[in-house]
């Protein structure tokens, strides 16, 4: 799972109200690379919660982020290099991700998140 | 200006939808000052005496570019071709060549240039020697270049239509039409071979055919850059199409067997990717599309400010954006420029989602899962009717697809079921932009919608799209619910014992060809 993926996700467990951003419990991490796309990330950049994404790449042993961002900062490639890696090619291979609210635990086993909601929390 | 426009004889219902969505997303309406909403039309005419099924159309389109681009990029094109001349006859056909102004012709009959003549035709066989004839018979047209059959710089089509009988199940042509034009542009169709599914590593039962999955592609507009969602996602079929046009991908499942893994390591949907080259999602995940765990994009956007209480330039300046607060700010929230899928109808493959029967039973109060078996708890599920799938579907789009974004998906209809002719979900963020039917038995066959978010997801069309979702669902409940459209397929049929004479007979007698208008 890839943070593009951990950007987007939410809690939906039935009474949950802020279900997001997923805490991560990691097991394995694995860095995939992948060609850069400029245009992509521009593009993702203004739908990206950019908090989410720093803790994430922190817990996922990655700081290169900085704390503040604006879209000024995406004609520096040496931002968008840091921005590429942390979204793109930076996998949670075995873990899971933990709801903020109710400390649910969601599994990740082969780097696919199971998001699926247990008989008792829909 | 116009352009002669030739289809392949198939998926008659899909042809101009195709030619439609690539003129768009090619640019072909840029100029009015209409927007992106849906309303925008090609203009089409069709030659004279010819059955709006006929391969032949003319179309209006702004530039020779922008005709090259939708040909190239399109499945069902055979070519679009610049019209020199067409006539009855070869004589009319001389005299119409003859008339084409010659500062149109001459570039592309200079000596320095290569050529090749290629003569084909609609509903009837002309053999080798006939062919050589007619090329023949073109020499008042005055070709200075040199012929290259492989790779000419310019490809002349000589076509015609038959005159006699019926005509690949067409109604017969009242009059032989003759064109003679000169290619613009033509689909690669050499795509479905490299992509069929016979050579696909991992397959499902219902993997979604590959020149079935590029026109739904193209039907969602598909470029690189763009990020493409399929909820249901199996083994990737859709997405394969939507990664070779260059989109990001991503995708979910509810059977976590198939998104995790596949048939092996070198057998799962990331494997059907790698075969062709093409990048893998950006994300597989298992998830359920009745209760989907995506962030809610517009309804927690205030809240979202939360997060960044600490830095107060950036909270002046989220401050500032919200004070000039038009929608267009919301929508740097929505996500996906495209969903495309196949929900799961019923036929083949049933729907399901979270809550299975113990929790419905509820024979010992509210069912709960021991905290002890949790962690390797494997969660019931409950049949999935296609009204409440195709709802989910239509609800997650809204929230979920950029203004104008697409969403393209195939629903199922009854043959004989009069009342649902034409009857389609409907959402009041979406504006309805093609309805192409493929007849798949006699009894139903399955139409791709295509939809455009026409306007931005909120409170009050959420309430409208509940209301218009039970109207529906009032309409459409007796065949919808989970089991019935499989029943209504594959029950045995009762018509065939109708007794001769019955007028009803006349009735049962099925087009012999997969149009829509005969």
């Amino acid at each position: 799972m890839r943070l593009l993926t951990h950007n987007m996700l939410s809690s939906n467990i039935k009474g949950v109200t802020n279900g997001f951003p997923l805490g991560i419990v990691v097991e394995k991490v694995i860095e995939k690379p992948v060609e850069m796309n400029p245009d992509f990330l521009k593009n993702m950049f203004a739908k990206i919660e950019w908090k989410a994404l720093v803790d994430a790449s922190r817990s996922m042993g990655y700081a290169e982020l900085p704390d503040q961002v604006d879209s000024s900062m995406l004609d520096s490639v040496e931002f968008l290099q840091r921005f590429h890696h942390a979204l793109l090619e930076l996998h949670l291979e075995e873990g899971a991700l933990v709801c903020p609210e109710t400390g649910r635990k969601f599994p990740v086993n082969k780097g696919i998140p199971n998001m699926l909601l247990h008989e008792d929390e829909v | 200006m116009w352009f002669l426009c030739v289809f392949y004889h198939r998926l008659l219902d899909y042809r101009k939808p195709e030619v439609e969505s690539l003129a768009l997303m090619f640019g072909a309406f840029d100029s009015d000052d209409g927007g992106q909403d849906g309303g925008e039309h090609l203009e089409w005419r069709l030659p004279e005496h010819h059955h709006p099924d006929s391969p032949f159309h003319f179309v209006d389109l702004p530039s020779e570019d922008v005709a090259r681009d939708i040909a190239n990029r399109s499945i069902l094109v055979k070519g679009i071709y610049e019209l020199w001349g067409e006539g009855n006859n070869y004589e009319e056909l001389e005299d119409a060549i003859k008339d084409y102004p010659d500062e149109r012709k001459l570039p592309y009959l200079s000596p320095e240039s290569t050529f090749r003549i290629t003569v084909d035709s609609f509903g009837k066989v002309i053999s080798f020697q006939e062919q050589n004839e007619r090329i023949q018979s073109l020499a008042y047209i005055p070709f200075k270049g040199q012929v290259n059959l492989r790779n000419p710089d310019h490809k002349f089509w000589l076509m015609e239509t038959d005159d006699y009988g019926t005509n690949n199940g067409l109604p017969p042509v009242v009059q032989k039409r003759i064109f003679f034009g000169r290619e613009v542009g033509g689909a690669d169709r050499k795509l479905l071979p490299t992509y069929q599914l016979k050579s696909r590593t991992y397959l499902g039962p219902t993997a979604m055919d590959a020149e079935m999955a590029f026109l739904m592609a193209n039907q969602a507009m598909v470029k690189p850059g763009k990020l493409v969602y399929d909820p249901f996602v199996g083994t990737g079929s859709i997405l394969v199409a939507a990664a070779h046009f260059g989109a990001m991908t991503m995708g979910a499942d509810i059977d976590i067997r198939v998104v995790r893994d596949g048939r092996g390591p070198d057998c799962n949907v990331w494997s059907n990717f790698k075969q062709y080259g093409l990048p893998t999602p950006i994300g597989l995940l298992r998830a359920d599309n009745n209760l989907p765990p995506w962030r809610p994009g517009l309804k927690e956007y205030l809240q979202d400010l939360g997060f960044y209480s600490g830095s107060s330039t950036l909270k002046m300046r989220w401050r500032v954006m919200l004070l000039n607060c038009s929608v267009d700010h919301y929508h740097d929230k929505d996500v996906f420029d495209a969903i495309i899928c196949d929900p799961p109808y019923g036929v083949r493959a049933g729907g399901r989602k979270s809550g299975g029967r113990k929790l419905l039973k509820g024979v010992v109060g509210p069912y709960t899962v021991p905290d002890d078996k949790r962690t390797d708890h494997i969660p019931s599920t409950a049949a999935y009717s296609l009204v409440e799938c195709v709802h989910d579907l239509l609800d997650l789009a809204a929230k979920m697809l950029v203004l104008n974004g697409r969403l393209v998906f195939f629903y199922p209809v009854l043959r004989e079921d009069e009342s649902t002719e034409n009857h389609f979900p409907e959402h009041p963020c979406f504006v309805l932009v093609s309805a192409s039917e493929q007849i798949l038995s006699s009894r139903y066959s399955r139409v791709l919608l295509t939809m455009v978010k026409s306007s931005p997801y909120t409170e009050e069309i959420e309430e409208e799209a509940r209301l218009k979702h039970l109207e529906f669902k009032e309409n459409h409940l007796k065949w919808m619910e989970d089991g019935n459209l499989h029943s209504a397929v594959f029950s045995p049929g009762e018509s065939v014992f109708v007794a001769e004479g019955d007028p009803k007979v006349s009735k049962e007698t099925k087009p012999k060809y997969r149009g829509k208008y005969v």
